[in-house]
């Protein structure tokens, strides 16, 4: 039985929860596209993934504070990020060593103040790995502003990001900013860390950055055409990501990820793709 | 660095040598503003407009880059003018070819057109022969001189390489730290300032490129005379040449002094 039919079959009891987890996740795969394809093309992977996990630092002093938890995850993901550039100036470590440490260090220190505040019941796993069937109304209107903000500021940082991406000088050179550039894109990067924690968890945001935009690149002659491509394709990997989950009873975020990965896996076989240009 | 000083006016081409870590990429870094001097000043013209071919580019594989959005990357340009710089380079072939495919010869010549589009009053080459075989740099000077001569830009070059150093060089400023030596290439390689810092050596190897040849072989195998012209092949008895000359094409020219250390030879 198809997850479609067996969807229809079962909508009276879909309620609304799963409407609002499409919702949420389109809007969000549609934000990261363009975003993702930076990480892949600047090599940022383990950068992105140092800044989710300070995710959960960041929750956990939310929860100390009583703040709105995706302001807390912003702040501390900023801060992450400011904590690396300055640390990267001392010179006294690779920058691997240095993402390898902010990593597990907010991680850790995160779970352990959950730990000590007994007064809060935590859901350790909904943040850890995503809970993407319990988004509320106020989420989704959370996630599309943030996805429009993060588009909108994509859209208007696009060309300096571009020249930086393919050499920091020549943009420097030719009259661009592109430590400026760096900059708002980190602060683009937190925002999405921010909306995206509630769909696929801490563990696995970025996936949802990279998983797509990798599937993209082989289909695209551009960077522009990658950057569509790669929000299409997370779409695509959000609803077949969802329906599988309610056909298998399987956990929602790592349900993304595995239809994501899927994606990226048919798009390299070879009869698919373009015909690969001689060099 | 200390005490260097520097001019580059429009239509003049200025040559930063010296060794690895004597500044000369610090220096040219400085004269667009990258980097601000600790000591000194910079004075650039107003509304001064800079092309740049950066030293060591390397695009990542996942980046999809055809040489046509290459030329686009930091400002938008119409598309004749587009092509009027490919062509310029003679890579017009090549417009829709992915970058990482290019080989090192073509990948400069389109860094050269990306930098030439935007009109720039200041040209900086960062080692634009660096990953070109012997043949390929003559035929990239040849290009660079063809720019100024065309543009009127003017031209800041850097290079390691000592082997060639443009004739058309109106001056060469010899780095280290300092300003160890300058003055016109043949002066430069005479002299005792020179002679010391890199070795007798090295100072036989060094081969001041005399540009005595008269056309240029495009990539795709067209080639563009003197006056301008664009042909398929050239003789000798064609009309677009000043002189007669026996080698075959694509090798090195006919150059007054020898080119050292790299050995090309003639037929």
């Amino acid at each position: 039985m198809t997850p479609r039919r067996m969807a229809r079959k079962g909508r009276d009891m879909l309620d609304d929860f799963f409407t609002r987890a499409i919702l949420a996740g389109v809007g969000l795969a549609l934000a990261v596209g363009p975003l993702g394809c930076f990480i892949v093309w600047r090599r940022m992977a383990y950068f992105g993934d140092t800044m989710a996990h300070s995710a959960l630092l960041g929750v956990a002093l939310s929860l100390l504070f009583d703040i709105n938890l995706m302001a807390g995850v912003f702040f501390v993901a900023v801060a992450v990020s400011v904590a690396l550039i300055v640390l990267q100036r001392g010179r006294s470590l690779s920058t691997d060593a240095l993402l390898g440490i902010l990593s597990h260090s907010t991680l850790a220190i995160g779970l352990v103040l959950v730990a000590f505040m007994s007064w809060v019941r935590v859901d350790l796993m909904g943040f850890l790995f995503g809970d993407i069937l319990a988004v509320s109304r106020a989420d989704i209107g959370f996630i599309w502003a943030g996805g429009a903000i993060v588009l909108a500021g994509i859209w208007a940082l696009w060309r300096p990001l571009l020249a930086a991406t393919v050499n920091a000088e020549l943009a420097e050179a030719e009259g661009m900013r592109p430590e400026r550039a760096r900059f708002a894109f980190m602060l683009l990067m937190a925002l999405v860390i921010a909306i995206a924690m509630k769909i696929v968890g801490i563990l696995l945001i970025t996936s949802l950055l990279i998983i797509p935009a990798a599937a993209a690149r082989r289909f695209a002659p551009t960077p522009e055409a990658m950057a569509v491509l790669a929000s299409l394709i997370g779409v695509a990997a959000v609803v077949a990501g969802l329906y599988g989950s309610l056909s298998f009873d399987t956990p929602s975020g790592p349900s993304i990820v595995v239809a994501a990965l899927l994606l990226f896996l048919v798009g390299q076989i070879p009869a698919l793709g373009p015909k690969e240009p001689s060099t | 660095m200390r005490g260097v000083d520097l001019t580059v006016a429009r239509g003049e081409i200025v040559t930063l040598i010296g060794p690895n870590g004597s500044g000369k990429s610090t220096t040219a870094r400085t004269a667009i503003g990258i980097l601000a001097p600790s000591e000194g000043t910079v004075r650039r013209r107003t509304d001064l407009v800079v092309g740049y071919v950066p030293q060591k580019l390397t695009i990542d594989w996942t980046l999809p880059l055809a040489v046509r959005r290459l030329m686009t990357l930091t400002g938008s340009y119409p598309g004749d003018a587009i092509e009027a710089a490919l062509a310029a380079v003679g890579i017009t072939h090549l417009a829709d070819r992915q970058v990482q495919h290019l080989s090192g010869g073509e990948f400069q010549r389109a860094l050269l057109a990306r930098a030439m589009v935007r009109k720039p009053d200041l040209l900086i080459l960062d080692e634009p022969v660096q990953g070109v075989d012997f043949s390929g740099e003559i035929a990239l000077y040849d290009l660079i001189k063809q720019i100024r001569n065309d543009t009127g830009c003017g031209i800041l070059l850097i290079s390691h390489d000592l082997h060639v150093v443009m004739a058309e060089t109106d001056t060469v400023i010899c780095l280290n730290g300092h300003v160890c030596c300058r003055g016109t290439p043949q002066a430069v390689a005479e002299s005792p300032e020179y002679l010391q810092l890199f070795g007798a050596r090295a100072a036989a190897t060094l081969a001041v490129y005399n540009h005595h040849h008269d056309h240029t072989h495009l990539p795709d195998g067209r080639v563009r005379h003197a006056d301008g012209s664009v042909t398929e092949h050239c003789h000798p008895g064609d009309g677009h040449h000043g002189h007669t000359h026996d080698h075959p094409h694509g090798e090195g020219h006919d150059d007054a002094a020898p080119h050292g250390a790299k050995g090309q030879g003639h037929a």
